[in-house]
């Protein structure tokens, strides 16, 4: 029978995963949003996982709720890099320092 | 090992190496592929839980939305990526580190995980006769209403969003002008010379 740590273990992998691939790809900014909804899957997982274990529907629902701001998220970053990459012709992390912060 | 069991290992290890060669690509495009795998095996693991909803937005948002998105951008900007990818090497001992620690950190915190007393009526609890889909729709459309209404309005704040940071007003190109044509006159539009045969204008 399988029981909640596996599903826990494979969540936490997957996220352990999403980080490797934050400090893997430190210029690619694609990959970084990449990463970021990998570890969004993973906290998924938990969510669902303890839902159904625990019998109680409310992980489900947040899940839906984490999945809506993921979405968002991806559409709000991937305009961001649209509009970076027309003025200044690269993706680079490394040259985003016009605000000199 | 039951076919349960079989099925969850397969979709477990399909799901982490989907997420392992997501970040260890060369290539963007075939990230993006992989991405897709990791989204719909995980989709199958929570299709094990018996969340089926979920598992179906799942493959709905982030397969049919979020990765296509993703695949559009990536292909759409003209970027040098074996430049981006060239320091790679150079990261990966304290990617490795970091992640080495982290995983080590939540091995300990969910080796120490121990059940409470009774787990085991509440493990067995009966679903009823209600099912997956219409159970959240119960949940949602009743108790979290105000939340779920919420998560419209950042759905349509990112919509604005994402169109007023990528809308470009370009000024060198020929727009139409509704107020110009509306107001036109037809009787100055046009005018009629009277040509007498033989003469020219």
């Amino acid at each position: 029978m399988i029981g909640l740590e596996h599903y826990l273990a494979v969540a936490a992998a997957l996220f352990v995963i999403g980080i490797f691939g934050l400090f893997l790809n430190r210029k690619n900014v694609i990959i970084l949003l990449m990463s970021i909804e990998l570890m969004l899957l993973s906290v998924n997982i938990n969510f669902v996982a303890f839902s159904s274990f625990l019998g109680d529907l409310v992980g489900q629902v947040f899940t839906l709720f984490v999945l809506t701001v993921a979405a968002a998220e991806a559409a709000i970053g991937l305009a961001i890099l649209v509009c970076f990459f027309r003025n200044r012709g690269t993706i680079d992390v490394e040259d985003v320092n016009v605000m000199k912060g | 090992m039951t076919v349960a069991a079989f099925t969850f290992y397969a979709f477990a290890v399909t799901t982490l190496l989907g997420g392992l060669m997501t970040v260890m690509s060369r290539n963007p495009v075939h990230s993006v592929l992989w991405l897709i795998l990791a989204f719909i095996s995980s989709a199958g693991l929570f299709v094990l839980l018996g969340a089926e909803f979920v598992a179906m937005l799942l493959m709905i948002v982030y397969v049919g939305a979020v990765a296509v998105l993703f695949l559009f951008v990536v292909m759409m900007l003209d970027i040098d990526f074996a430049e981006l990818k060239a320091e790679m090497a150079r990261y990966m001992p304290l990617a490795l580190l970091i992640g080495v620690v982290i995983l080590m950190q939540l091995g300990m915190a969910f080796g120490a995980w121990d059940y409470s007393e009774g787990v085991a009526e509440r493990l067995a609890a009966p679903a009823g006769d209600v099912q997956n889909t219409a159970a959240l729709g119960q949940l949602i459309y009743d108790k979290y209403i105000m939340l779920f209404q919420l998560a419209g309005l950042i759905l349509l704040v990112a919509m604005i969003g994402a169109i007023v940071l990528t809308l470009r007003h370009r000024t060198n190109i020929k727009r139409q002008d509704i107020l110009a044509q509306m107001y036109r006159d037809p009787a100055k539009a046009m005018e009629l010379k009277d040509v007498k045969p033989g003469q020219g204008l």
